[in-house]
C-alpha cells in the first residue's frame, strides 16, 4: 500500500523539561534523549552533579546493599551494572569485598546470611584478588560481579554525551524554567523537591578523600563494624574515598570531628598504611530519602517527581530513568515505585 | 496471684501497661522504625539526642516521626564519657523533647560501652537535684545500685551483657540478688538482650521490663522481632505471676508409674 507509507506518522517526539543535573536527572535526561524526545535540562548550579551525588561513594554493590536494604534495591541495582559499563562505559567492574576486623566476625556471618551472589574466601584468596591486604583478614566475602565508579567522572561524561547531541537543550546557572510548554516535567531536584515533597527527608553522609602511594587497593572494600560500617573506594591515582556516616540529621555542609575520627579509625583499621596518607578532602551533603529509604517516581499530571534515592543515587538512577521514559513514551506503570507506600502495597 | 490483665508497673508517678522499652537507633528506616516500635507495642522509646540532632533545625523530618508514634519519649546520654557530657546532653534533651525523664549512660571505655558507674552515680546526684527523673543504665552491683537510690533514682537499669552484644544474662545470679534486695523498686534490664528467650528469661526473674535496641532493629526482619519481643516479655511476666514450679534432680512422672495397664514385655 503506497499511501500507507505516505502517511504513516512518524513516532511522537515528545518534549521534556528535567529540573535538576544531578545523577537522577542526568540519566532521566538522557534516556529520554536517547529516545527521540526533545530534552531541556535546568540545574541552579554551573556544572552537573554538584548536588550530593559529587559525595557519593560510587559502588555499583546491589548485592552487598541487600544486607539492610530492601529486595526492591538489589533487582534495580542490578541494572547499573551493564548502564555504567555499556551504556555510559565510566564503570571498573572488579567486584567488591567485604571484610571484618577478627573480633567482628561474627558480622561477616550475619552479613553472608543476609546477602546473595557472594562468595566466601580465605586468606590465600583475598592475596591474591588484593595483595596490599595480605595477611591483614582471615576471612572475606567477594561479590564478583559488583562494579564501581568514579562518580564525578560519571556525571561529566553524561554532562558530555547530552551536550553533544542536538535535540538536548542544557541550561546552567538558571533556577526558573523558561515560559514555554513542554508535554513532560521531570523533577530530579533531589532535596530541594521538598515544596512537592513533604515526606522527604534529608539524611547526612559524611566522606573523605585521602591519598597515598603505600598502597593499592582494585576494589572496594567494606569493613564491618557492629557500629560503623564503612567502605573505601579507590578511585585510581593513589586517591581513595572512604564513606559514609549515615545520620538523621538535616544539617549539611560540615564534617563532625567524631565522624572523622570514625573514618579514620576505619581507614588505619584496614590497612595501617592510610595513617600517612594525605588528606585530600573532607566532605558532607544530605541524601533525600522517603521514609521507607526506597525510591519513588510519583506522577502528578504531566509532572513526574523522581526522588529518594537515598544512598544509592548511582545504583538505582539508570532503572529510575528508563522507568520514567517508559512513562513518557509509552505511559507505563510501575507498581514498585509509583505507589505512596511501597511496603503497604506488599502487606495488603 | 495478681489479675494479669490489670497487670502494670509503675515509675516516677507513671503507670505503664507495656514492659518493653525499645531505642530507635539502627533500622534500616524511619518506616521499618515506627512499623517495629507499634508491633513491640512499647509505650516508652528512648532515643539518642548525641549523633541524630545537637542543634537547631536538625532531624526535625525524624524527630516528627517519633512524635507521630504517640509514645513517650525517654531521651538518653548515649556516646556520654564524662559526668559534664552526660549533664550538658540530658539538658539539652530536656529541650528538644519538654520531658523531666533521661535514661543515663556514662560510658567508660568506647570498646566495652561499659558503664562508669563511679561517674554514674555523680552524674545522677546532679541531675536529681536539677529535678531530672533518671534512668540510670548501671551494672548489678548492689553497693553502686544503692548509691544511685540514695543519689534519688527510683528505677534501677542493670545491664544483662554489654551494649549491642546480644549475648543474654550474663549474671543471672547478679541480677536475682539485685531483684531481691531492690523488691520494691523497679528494674529494668537494659542492653545485651539479643534474642525473645534472653528478655523472657530476665521477667521470669521478676525484672519489671526490658530495654533493647540492637536485637530488634538489626534483625533481618525488624517488624516480626518485634513482634516476637513483645510475645517473650509477656509470656516471661506471666510467668512470673503464676509462680512457676521448682526444679528438680530427679523425674517426677505426672501419671502414676504404677499398676499401669500395660508395660513393656
Amino acid at each position: 500500500m503506497p499511501h500507507s507509507s505516505l502517511f504513516a506518522k512518524s513516532p511522537p517526539r515528545p518534549s521534556a523539561r528535567v529540573i535538576g543535573a544531578g545523577v537522577a536527572g542526568l540519566t532521566a535526561a538522557f534516556e529520554l534523549a536517547r529516545r527521540g524526545a526533545e530534552v531541556e535540562l535546568i540545574e541552579r548550579g554551573e556544572s552537573p552533579g554538584r548536588g550530593c551525588s559529587f559525595y557519593a561513594g560510587g559502588m555499583l554493590a546491589p548485592w552487598c546493599e541487600g544486607e539492610s536494604a530492601e529486595p526492591l534495591i538489589v533487582r534495580l541495582g542490578q541494572e547499573a551494572l551493564t548502564y555504567w559499563t555499556q551504556t555510559i562505559p565510566v564503570a571498573k567492574r572488579a567486584g567488591s569485598l567485604v571484610v571484618a576486623p577478627a573480633r567482628d566476625k561474627p558480622e561477616l556471618a550475619r552479613f553472608a546470611r543476609r546477602t546473595s551472589a557472594h562468595e566466601a574466601i580465605e586468606s590465600d584468596s583475598i592475596t591474591v584478588l588484593e595483595p596490599d591486604l595480605a595477611g591483614r583478614f582471615d576471612r572475606a566475602l567477594f561479590f564478583a560481579q559488583e562494579a564501581h565508579l568514579d562518580p564525578r567522572a560519571a556525571v561529566a561524561e553524561l554532562g558530555r554525551r547530552l551536550a553533544a547531541m542536538p535535540n538536548v537543550t542544557l541550561r546552567f546557572g538558571s533556577a526558573t524554567a523558561p515560559n514555554r510548554n513542554v508535554d513532560w516535567s521531570l523533577d530530579c531536584r533531589g532535596l530541594a523537591a521538598r515544596d512537592a515533597l513533604p515526606d522527604l527527608r534529608g539524611v547526612k553522609g559524611e566522606m573523605l578523600v585521602l591519598e597515598t602511594h603505600e598502597i593499592a587497593l582494585s576494589r572496594p572494600v567494606r569493613l564491618l563494624h557492629p557500629r560503623w560500617p564503612i567502605y573505601i573506594v579507590p578511585r585510581g591515582s593513589g586517591r581513595f574515598m572512604l564513606g559514609a556516616t549515615m545520620i538523621e540529621n538535616e544539617r549539611a555542609g560540615h564534617v563532625t570531628a567524631r565522624s572523622a575520627m570514625e573514618l579514620l579509625n576505619a581507614a588505619y583499621a584496614l590497612h595501617p598504611a592510610f595513617a600517612e596518607a594525605e588528606i585530600v578532602e573532607f566532605g558532607s551533603d544530605l541524601r533525600p530519602a522517603f521514609p521507607d529509604n526506597l525510591p519513588r517516581i510519583r506522577k502528578n499530571g504531566r509532572t513526574l517527581y523522581i526522588n529518594g534515592l537515598f544512598r544509592h543515587g548511582f545504583l538505582l538512577a539508570p532503572a529510575l530513568a528508563r522507568m520514567a521514559a517508559e512513562i513518557v513514551f509509552a505511559n507505563a506503570v510501575f507498581p514498585e515505585v509509583m505507589d505512596a507506600d511501597q511496603r503497604e502495597r506488599q502487606t495488603v | 496471684m495478681q489479675d494479669a490483665r490489670e497487670d502494670s508497673w509503675q515509675v516516677y508517678g507513671t503507670t505503664l501497661s507495656s514492659r518493653l522499652l525499645v531505642g530507635t537507633a539502627q533500622y534500616p528506616s524511619p518506616k521499618i522504625l515506627s512499623d517495629a516500635i507499634r508491633a513491640s507495642e512499647a509505650e516508652i522509646v528512648t532515643v539518642s539526642l548525641r549523633r541524630e540532632s545537637g542543634g537547631s533545625g536538625a532531624g526535625q523530618t525524624f524527630w516528627s516521626l517519633i512524635r507521630e508514634l504517640g509514645v513517650r519519649v525517654l531521651p538518653n546520654t548515649a556516646g556520654c564519657h564524662t559526668v559534664k557530657e552526660a549533664v550538658t546532653t540530658a539538658e539539652m534533651a530536656r529541650e528538644v523533647f519538654d520531658t523531666p525523664w533521661v535514661k543515663l549512660e556514662v560510658i567508660s571505655d568506647d570498646d566495652t560501652l561499659a558503664p562508669d558507674v563511679i561517674g554514674l552515680v555523680e552524674a545522677a546526684r546532679i541531675l536529681s537535684r536539677d529535678g531530672f527523673q533518671v534512668f540510670p543504665y548501671t551494672t548489678e552491683d548492689l553497693g553502686i545500685a544503692g548509691k544511685l537510690i540514695e543519689a534519688g533514682c527510683e528505677i534501677l537499669m542493670p545491664w544483662g551483657a554489654p551494649i549491642g552484644s546480644g549475648r543474654g544474662l550474663n549474671n543471672p545470679y547478679g541480677l536475682r540478688a539485685m531483684r531481691a534486695h531492690f523488691a520494691d523498686v523497679p528494674l529494668v534490664v537494659d542492653a545485651g538482650i539479643g534474642t525473645p528467650s534472653h528478655a523472657a528469661a530476665a521477667m521470669e526473674l521478676g525484672y519489671d521490663a526490658i530495654l533493647l535496641n540492637t536485637a530488634i532493629a538489626k534483625a533481618g526482619d525488624p517488624v516480626v522481632m518485634a513482634r516476637a519481643f513483645a510475645r517473650s516479655v509477656e509470656a516471661g511476666r506471666l510467668a512470673r505471676l503464676a509462680d512457676p514450679m521448682e526444679p528438680r534432680d530427679m523425674a517426677a512422672p505426672s501419671t502414676p508409674v504404677i499398676g499401669r495397664a500395660f508395660t513393656a514385655a
